[in-house]
């Protein structure tokens, strides 16, 4: 199935510039802003590319879902789903095949940006060192668990659901509290936030850019809620599938 | 079939291995509704190894119901649905290498090339030796200066040809086929028809084949199950349907049967 991608892309090479066109467009708008708040006020001052690693972090939670949900519905819009699923490719290997593509686009799109945010705003994404790996896994986890609900939705009932796939990420901005801390939202609002492992990925960089302190134990904690939801995610999809199977959705993918 | 294509059936039926001697297809009091709706309502038929039947019937008589259930892309209501022994609903990855499947109401990727698409699902079936298996079969089924252009740009009489190469890709044991000779010329159409009777032949494969193309169904199929209203109505190789219904072709028996009368032309009921 990764060979299926690889030969998309080699068909395509527009591709890949898309991978890299809006985390770019992204990494310029809150690099210059980030500039503009770091001469005017102490706190940016004091924790330079914190803006710049809110994008980025929140790039590979974005990228990671999209990644992965674009790879499904190409097989949708290819009418192609349907002669994969009566193949001897099982739904788990799919999902795993679907798994790597998300991050190979990630990687595609990131990597680039990265080194541009080094050269024009001086921010070093990889001087995070060993706690920017815990971020990574833990975003890239919650964007698979995310990718495998609604792709499971958009099995069960069709590509009317496609907004969901896009939608979906969005919800969490606000949530995860990617560009403020955990404090500015309601009380009432916090422990939502913190049921949500992006949260504590987010408070971790935080932490590390401001107080240049690694907290191992927000990141097992972010580690435990991303075993529920990928769990909660891969359940959803079986049971999507399943049901597709019994509404006839999968049938009519082709017609 | 040439001696190549033989040797290569050959490998595959090796490959396959377990269960071989299976029955093709057991389907028993197989029923499928969707609400109040009845798409089929208590199939019981088997396919015999090396058989060639035809599935027939009038829009929604639930062939399309029928063949899903059968590749285990839908879950039957009630009833067995066994193909080369496993049970579909549950047992579907044991024998998944072992059948294949063409619609031209599904499609492979339009970007990748012939050559791209027929290697990724080669490899989905296991095939061995990818490269070698696609020239042949590129050879057989004329497509060869078709390998390197894109799905998308494909005719509709070249896309079919390539879906049928994709569903011969791993030699399976069993194939079922919606329409296969939907969007082909007559003569390219009669060829296609020869090559999966040769097919058959030489693999002693079955197949089980949906049309609506009545000519097509007398030249290939052994054995024709006539489907209305979710049920089998005739059950019986065309020349005795011919004889039954004293008619000169299918085509004139299929609108009898169709129209809702039986053999004596009287309003039919069903079996």
């Amino acid at each position: 199935m990764i060979l299926r991608y690889a030969y998309l892309f080699s068909a395509s090479p527009i591709r890949l510039v898309e991978l890299m066109y809006w985390p770019f467009v992204q990494l310029l708008m809150w690099g210059f802003l980030q500039i503009h708040l770091a001469e005017n006020t102490s706190l940016f001052a004091q924790g330079a590319g914190l803006l710049i690693g809110s994008v980025l972090l929140w790039d590979i939670l974005f990228r990671g879902k999209i990644g992965f949900s674009i790879c499904f519905l190409e097989e949708m819009w290819a009418r192609n789903l349907g002669l994969l699923l009566v193949s001897p490719l099982s739904a788990n290997e799919f999902l795993a095949s679907l798994s790597v593509m998300s991050v190979l686009r990630l990687l595609v799109g990131l990597i680039p940006v990265t080194i541009l945010a080094k050269v024009i705003f001086g921010f070093d994404l990889l001087g995070l060192g060993l706690p920017l790996a815990a971020f990574f896994a833990n975003l890239i986890l919650t964007s698979w668990a995310l990718a495998m609900f609604t792709s499971g939705v958009i099995l069960r009932y069709g590509l009317g659901a496609e907004e969901l796939s896009w939608g979906l990420g969005f919800v969490l901005l606000p949530l995860c509290c990617v560009y403020y801390p955990l404090e500015v939202l309601p009380g009432w609002l916090q422990p939502v936030a913190l049921a949500l492992p992006p949260t504590h990925v987010f408070e971790g960089m935080r932490m590390v850019l401001l107080e240049g302190v690694f907290d191992a134990a927000q990141m097992w904690r972010a580690l435990g809620l991303n075993v529920i939801f990928i769990a909660a995610g891969y359940i959803s999809f079986r049971l999507f599938l399943a049901s597709a199977r019994v509404s006839g959705s999968l049938s009519q993918i082709g017609e | 079939m040439n001696s190549s294509a033989a040797n290569e059936i050959d490998d595959a039926l090796a490959r396959a291995g377990d269960g071989a001697a299976a029955t093709p297809i057991a389907v028993r009091d197989l029923v499928k509704r969707y609400g109040q709706v009845t798409a089929v309502a208590g199939l019981t038929f088997t396919i015999a190894a090396g058989s060639v039947t035809a599935l027939l019937g009038g829009n929604g008589a639930g062939k399309t119901t029928t063949i899903a259930m059968l590749l285990g892309l839908l879950t039957p209501t009630s009833g067995e649905v066994r193909v080369l022994g496993a049970d579909m609903t549950r047992e579907r990855s044991r024998v998944a290498h072992r059948i294949n499947f063409e619609s031209p109401y599904m499609d492979m990727p339009m970007r990748l090339t012939v050559r791209q698409n027929l290697s990724v699902y080669a490899r989905l079936y296991g095939v061995r030796n990818v490269a070698e298996r696609i020239g042949t079969l590129a050879d057989e089924m004329q497509i060869s200066p078709l390998l390197d252009r894109q799905n998308g740009k494909l005719s509709a009489g070249q896309k079919t040809r390539v879906s049928l190469a994709k569903a011969l890709l791993n030699a399976p044991e069993l194939l079922l086929l919606d329409e296969p000779t939907a969007s082909l010329d007559p003569d390219t159409a009669d060829w296609v028809r020869s090559h999966l009777k040769d097919y058959a032949a030489a693999r002693g494969a079955s197949i089980l084949l949906a049309s609506h193309n009545m000519a097509e169904v007398e030249r290939l199929a052994d054995r024709v199950l006539i489907m209305k209203t979710g049920r089998i109505v005739e059950d019986a190789p065309p020349p005795a349907l011919l004889r039954k219904y004293r008619k000169k072709t299918l085509e004139a028996v299929f609108l009898q049967i169709v129209r809702g009368n039986d053999a004596h032309g009287t309003q039919q009921r069903h079996v």
